[in-house]
């Protein structure tokens, strides 16, 4: 157990560092600290071109391997980029369900002309992905999603037919993963199948959800004969649960440090509000400041943790993996309900009307999306409770 | 960087919990915890000359095993599971940190080869004043008085919530110059518990598992080779000895909510009500998956500090982040064990309200530990102190 970097890994990070100096600069300047969650509305064309930026300079998909088309970069120089990444302000990746999710499952599951066909894009960052996983009967109860996959011999293609929802990005998205039923007489999580979806076609509508902020990163997605390559299933059919929760296990490897810069930017904000306006002379303030802090501080040493551990050797999650969605989304909450506290009356005072919100009171809002989506926090204390503890799993009720 | 325990760290650790669970049970400790020393002899010998704990991060060329604070941490973790009565934490985690800390080579020599040997020691510094300052743990704690008499120093003052502080065989004692404030003037003083002038008593206590004293020192005249240090001159030493300290205390913390953790869900999937165990219900379920939480995040707190502790003592770049870091831990820490406890307690129902089940045990000393050495308000006005109270940072 040891916090310090070897030296290659502090040259890495100062060639992290001079790169993004050097590079987020001119037309990507305005980008610096834009684009997060609660943010991702900001920018999208700029950001692309920025993926594409990241990409000239190998940023892209570091942590992948390198026949891939990344970098195979260690992990420990996936956290100091990420480190560097959010330091230098540089934006929210608009390429990170690409990078983090869909290309890792195709590596993971796919087949090789899937590899071939579909990783160089997200490398590049001229495609970009979305994922197509809830329903509007398929929330915490994801297994039990209804769009269906039907096989067209005459087409040789599939056939999708469904309903899609809070899907982030779709519209600025080249392709969707979606989980659909291959058996149309399967319930739960057997029968589904793993499919890699063009959006710009015919049978894909996508319509934005008008959130609580006021704006529109979910949308909602109807596939109505949306057509999907024979080829472009991923595994078999019947495999997608399987698949869909293989790549569960990616959503929390090294992205987490960046995120948590991301939350560190959020906690400078407030405290330099505090600070502004003399909320840091209230006791109490001051220690729910200093207790912000201090998780934020043991939330990168937990993500050191996860890092560092190797799961089960069934691919189970470790324990300080179970509790990191849990813990993560109920941190970022209570900042947001701080960040007002801090402010007082002139949280509830706009930006500018009609309904532009502030970034803290945009984050504020915002944040009430992490306790729900991905698990909300009563599912994860169920994963918490059954997985790390082994207490007996909820009672099944029989299907009607 | 490495953020697991390597192989050897591993074995410390799984050879403390072994031992533990075969000598600190239920019954020992309730057996050692009623005694006036607050420990077993016997066993403490036996953990003295046949496991060597107390010497463990003491440097080789005191007789120690030299290993780090991580190794200590780990089997610190085992004794908070465990419930461990014995003079371990005062002796290493107060005594022999304060010489490595702040001992001059000729202290260092004489005294630690001692404490390898099997000899207690502890760290005396908190006046009755503390609790009057709300209970600061800080230098305004430092009560005990110091002055000159050629070339002796006469110590005069009481001190109160020292661990182990009756029964300890070296005091570390702080004081301060008369007329001085805060941190200035404030001087440690290494010496035998049976010096002319020395008064202790047990001071009973609520949990019963970590015995309390208070020393009364009246004209205790010490030679000037009882001094570590420089004269007046000794605040950041003991700021920097109880922030050891409290990664220490963080760790045992952790492995007490640990210990109510695992305790409880074993309870709960053997309990019976409406005909099924009441670890089935979400309620109970829910609870206890903030219990793991809350252990998992101490857990990632204390391995941190740890590490920090570690680079404190061996004098790298990164020592400056140790107050920083001991104040993180321990105010999560202190606050999580406490919860654990207190949920551990309820969902036990009616026999976690007997003395019978063990449960009260940790549930006294999860609050014992949160006083001492301040608890998480006093730590988290710490660290609000450097985030909002210093000049605008860097970034």
């Amino acid at each position: 157990m040891k916090l310090s970097f070897s030296p290659e890994d502090e040259q890495f990070r100062v060639e992290v560092a001079q790169w993004l100096q050097q590079n987020l600069t001119g037309e990507f300047e305005k980008l610096k600290f834009r684009g997060g969650p609660g943010d991702e509305h900001m920018f999208p064309h700029e950001r692309q071109r920025w993926e594409q930026k990241l990409a000239e300079g190998g940023w892209t998909c570091i942590g992948w391997p390198q026949e891939c088309g990344g970098r195979g970069c260690s992990i420990e120089q996936q956290v100091i980029f990420n480190e560097e990444y959010a330091r230098a302000g540089a934006p929210g990746r608009a390429g990170h369900i690409g990078e983090g999710l869909a290309g890792p499952t195709i590596i993971a599951f796919g087949s090789d002309a899937q590899k071939q066909k579909y990783l160089p894009g997200i490398v590049a960052g001229t495609e970009l992905w979305c994922q197509g996983y809830s329903e509007p009967g398929a929330g915490s109860d994801l297994a039990n999603v209804k769009t269906r996959a039907r096989f067209d011999e005459a087409k040789g293609k599939w056939l999708i037919n469904g309903q899609k929802v809070w899907t982030s990005l779709a519209h600025e998205s080249d392709y969707c993963f979606v989980i659909a039923r291959t058996d149309p007489d399967s319930v739960a999580h057997k029968g589904l199948g793993f499919f890699l979806v063009k959006m710009a076609q015919p049978g894909v509508e996508v319509r934005g959800i008008q959130q609580i902020t006021g704006t529109s990163e979910f949308n909602e997605v109807f596939f109505d004969n949306a057509e999907c390559d024979a080829e472009d299933i991923v595994g078999e059919p019947g495999d997608g649960w399987k698949v869909a929760m293989g790549l569960l296990g990616f959503e929390r490897g090294v992205s987490t440090l960046g995120q948590q810069m991301q939350f560190q930017n959020e906690l400078n904000a407030v405290i330099r509000e505090a600070r502004a306006n003399g909320a840091d002379h209230n006791p109490v303030i001051r220690q729910r400041i200093a207790r912000a802090h201090a998780e934020l501080k043991i939330m990168r040493y937990n993500s050191m943790r996860m890092l560092s551990g190797q799961g089960g050797s069934d691919g189970s999650l470790q324990k300080e993996a179970l509790i990191y969605k849990l813990f993560w989304a109920t941190w970022h909450r209570s900042l947001g309900e701080l960040a007002m506290d801090v402010l007082g009356p002139d949280s509830q005072i706009l930006e500018d009307g009609p309904y532009q919100l502030t970034r803290l009171q945009s984050m504020y809002l915002f944040v009430r999306s992490d306790t729900i989506y991905g698990g909300t926090n009563e599912i994860q204390r169920n994963i918490i409770a059954e997985r790390g503890l082994g207490m007996p799993k909820e009672p099944k009720v029989a299907v009607q | 960087m490495e953020f697991a325990f390597t192989d050897e760290q591993q074995m410390i650790r799984d050879t403390a919990e072994a031992f533990l669970a075969e000598v600190s049970t239920s019954e020992a400790v309730r057996q050692a915890m009623v005694t006036d020393q607050g420990y077993d002899h016997e066993l403490w010998q036996r953990i003295c000359t046949e496991l060597y704990w107390q010497a463990i991060h003491i440097p080789e060329a005191y007789g120690g095993l030299g290993l780090g604070y991580v190794e200590l941490v780990a089997m610190l973790e085992q004794m908070g599971r465990y419930l461990l009565c014995s003079p371990f934490f005062s002796t290493v985690c107060l005594g022999a940190n304060a010489l490595i800390v702040a001992g001059t080579e000729a202290q260092k020599a004489e005294f630690l080869p001692q404490i390898c040997d099997g000899k207690t020691a502890t760290l005396a510094y908190t006046g009755y004043q503390s609790a009057r300052h709300g209970g600061q743990w800080g230098a305004d704690a430092v009560s005990t008085t110091v002055f000159r008499d050629g070339e002796d120093f006469i110590l005069n003052g009481t001190l109160r919530y020292v661990p182990d502080g009756a029964s300890a065989q070296l005091l570390v004692v702080a004081a301060r110059a008369e007329g001085s404030l805060g941190a200035e003037g404030i001087s440690l003083f290494v010496l035998s518990a049976d010096e002319a002038g020395i008064s202790r008593r047990l001071l009973p206590t609520m949990d019963q598992t970590r015995k309390q004293g208070e020393i009364v020192l009246t004209d205790v005249r010490v030679p000037a080779a009882a001094l570590m240090g420089a004269e007046g001159q000794a605040w950041s030493n003991l700021e920097a000895i109880v922030d050891l300290a409290n990664v220490a205390l963080a760790a045992e913390q952790m492995g007490g909510a640990q210990q109510l953790l695992d305790m409880t869900v074993d309870y709960t999937k053997e309990r019976q009500q409406f005909n099924r165990p009441i670890a089935g219900f979400q309620a109970i379920k829910h609870m206890a998956a903030d219990m793991m939480t809350r252990v998992e995040v101490a857990r990632s707190g204390v391995y941190y500090a740890a590490c920090i502790a570690e680079e404190f003592l061996q004098k790298t770049e990164l020592a400056v982040e140790l107050p920083e870091a001991a104040s993180v831990a321990k105010s999560y820490c202190a606050d999580a064990y406490f919860q654990n406890a207190s949920d551990a307690l309820q969902m036990h129902g009616g026999v976690g309200f007997t003395w019978e089940y063990d449960v009260h045990l940790y549930f006294k000393r999860a609050k014992a530990s949160e006083h001492f050495l301040g608890n998480g308000d006093y730590h988290r006005e710490r660290l609000a102190q450097w985030l909002l109270d210093q000049d605008e940072r860097g970034e």
